[in-house]
């Protein structure tokens, strides 16, 4: 679905991503782990053209978003993302949140956007807050709404940046569950996360990427208990 | 000293008159202003080289000289370049619509800044074309956080308006000074309209602040 070819990415002289090739398969769930500074969320980043990739090729359903006559938007509208601080429109209720893009983007009726939207929100367990503005919302909630308004726009794939990193630890559990569920109905996720049990329990693969490369990549059972790489193995002996 | 308002009695209604005249054009200039202040707020923040230019220039003309320069070079200007004989009420119109708009436009250029860049990504990430991005989720946001800013310079804007009386519009100032012309008596016309001023800049506080408190209620 996604082939990533010797990715690089400079911010001035500051070389963030240090050649990275990797694919995503439909229906995978992919976990990029690694210590700050790493260059996941850039990595992240760059696969739905948010940040732009100095060298290398990225191919989205054979489309090469890193050259510039590609219709971005066009891949953007398949590829939902959710990112660390929600993001949510302030301004707009929930409701009005999750359905605008369909509205705006895919030019759906009013009423049909809002079937669709009361549908995720109900999915994502906030039901009863369809009126509520985001300033009303716990962080836990923000972020449930944050994945309804990505999943409006029936995208074939979702990337997850850091997305827990925000909450109170008690409503981390809440969004992870959602992820989850969304996981096991066959979506393909690329997670920028923390979470290692998450990580372990949900994800097909783990990147574990340092200093700007792909360190090492495999099934997670094999990564968790049998890390090649010293890197991961001074990582996961960090945090575990 | 003394005053003698009942002199103004059968002028009044005259002067009364120049509140609609005044309001006219302010409120053309006002309308002028934020759109072609928003239009150019929009070339200064964009990646359009030229544009950014073109408004950056823009905008040091219309704050670098003085508004009372601007309205007369307008009006004197134009009819000797073009033929058109523009009357005082376009020449006004124009001068204070433009030179508002410089000042507008930076006022919006900051709140735009302002808006948390996160907005512009997740509008971005679901695909949300640039214009509909502006118009539905980033300037709603600024506007709030613009509003004060705004109100001052529609406020500064109705009061300046009184140097139009210089070109011969027959707005407030300029029937207070017709009036005190003909009554010998310039002191009561100008406290009058003075007054009057100050109660329409007292609405327009009163207005900003309403709609303030509507624009909050999402908070």
């Amino acid at each position: 679905m996604i082939n990533i070819e010797a990715l690089t990415k400079d911010f001035g002289s500051l070389t963030v991503l240090k050649g990275i090739s990797t694919s995503v398969h439909k229906g995978e769930v992919v976990a990029v782990i690694g210590p700050s500074g790493s260059g996941k969320s850039t990595f992240l980043r760059c696969l739905n053209g948010l940040e732009q990739a100095t060298t290398g090729d990225i191919k989205v359903q054979g489309i090469d978003i890193t050259d510039p006559s590609a219709d971005i938007m066009k891949v953007r509208q398949k590829i939902g993302m959710v990112f660390q601080h929600f993001n949510l429109f302030p301004h707009m209720s929930v409701l009005e949140n999750v359905a605008y893009a369909p509205k705006t983007v895919k030019k759906l009726k009013e009423e049909q956007a809002h079937v669709i939207a009361e549908d995720l929100i109900e999915r994502v367990g906030l039901g009863d807050k369809l009126s509520a503005y985001p300033n009303q919302l716990s962080g836990g909630q923000k972020q449930r709404v944050a994945i309804a308004r990505a999943l409006a726009m029936e995208p074939e794939m979702m990337l997850f940046d850091e997305p827990t990193s925000a909450l109170d630890p008690e409503m981390v559990k809440e969004v992870l569950e959602v992820m989850q569920g969304l996981a096991e109905s066959g979506m393909t996720m690329v997670v920028v996360t923390h979470e290692m049990n998450f990580a372990k329990e949900v994800a097909d693969r783990i990147l574990f990427l340092d200093d700007g490369h792909l360190v090492e990549e495999g099934d997670p059972h094999t990564f968790f208990t049998h890390p090649q790489s010293t890197r991961a193995k001074k990582f996961l002996n960090k945090i575990l | 000293m003394k005053l003698d308002f009942s002199l103004l009695v059968p002028y009044i209604p005259f002067i009364l008159e120049g509140i609609w005249v005044t309001l006219k054009f302010v409120s053309m200039s006002i309308v002028i202003g934020f759109i072609l202040g928003t239009l150019l707020a929009i070339c200064k923040i964009g990646s359009i080289r030229p544009l950014k230019v073109v408004a950056d220039v823009y905008t040091s003309i219309f704050r670098g000289t003085p508004l009372l320069v601007q309205l007369m070079i307008i009006y004197i200007a134009i009819p000797q370049l073009t033929g058109y004989d523009i009357s005082p009420y376009v020449s006004a119109i124009l001068a204070f619509g433009l030179n508002s708009s410089a000042y507008v436009s930076e006022i919006i250029r900051a709140g735009i800044l302002a808006v948390d860049r996160g907005q512009t990504e997740a509008a971005a990430a679901l695909g949300v074309p640039y214009r509909q991005m502006m118009m539905n989720i980033i300037l709603p946001q600024a506007i709030k956080n613009i509003l004060p800013a705004l109100m001052n310079e529609f406020i500064t804007l109705t009061k300046e308006s009184a140097i139009v009386s210089v070109i011969g519009y027959v707005d407030l100032m300029r029937r207070a000074q017709i009036v005190g012309a003909n009554t010998y008596h310039n002191f009561e016309p100008l406290l009058f309209v003075a007054l009057i001023y100050w109660v329409m800049v007292y609405g327009l506080t009163l207005a900003g602040k309403g709609i303030e408190r509507r624009m909050r209620a999402s908070d």
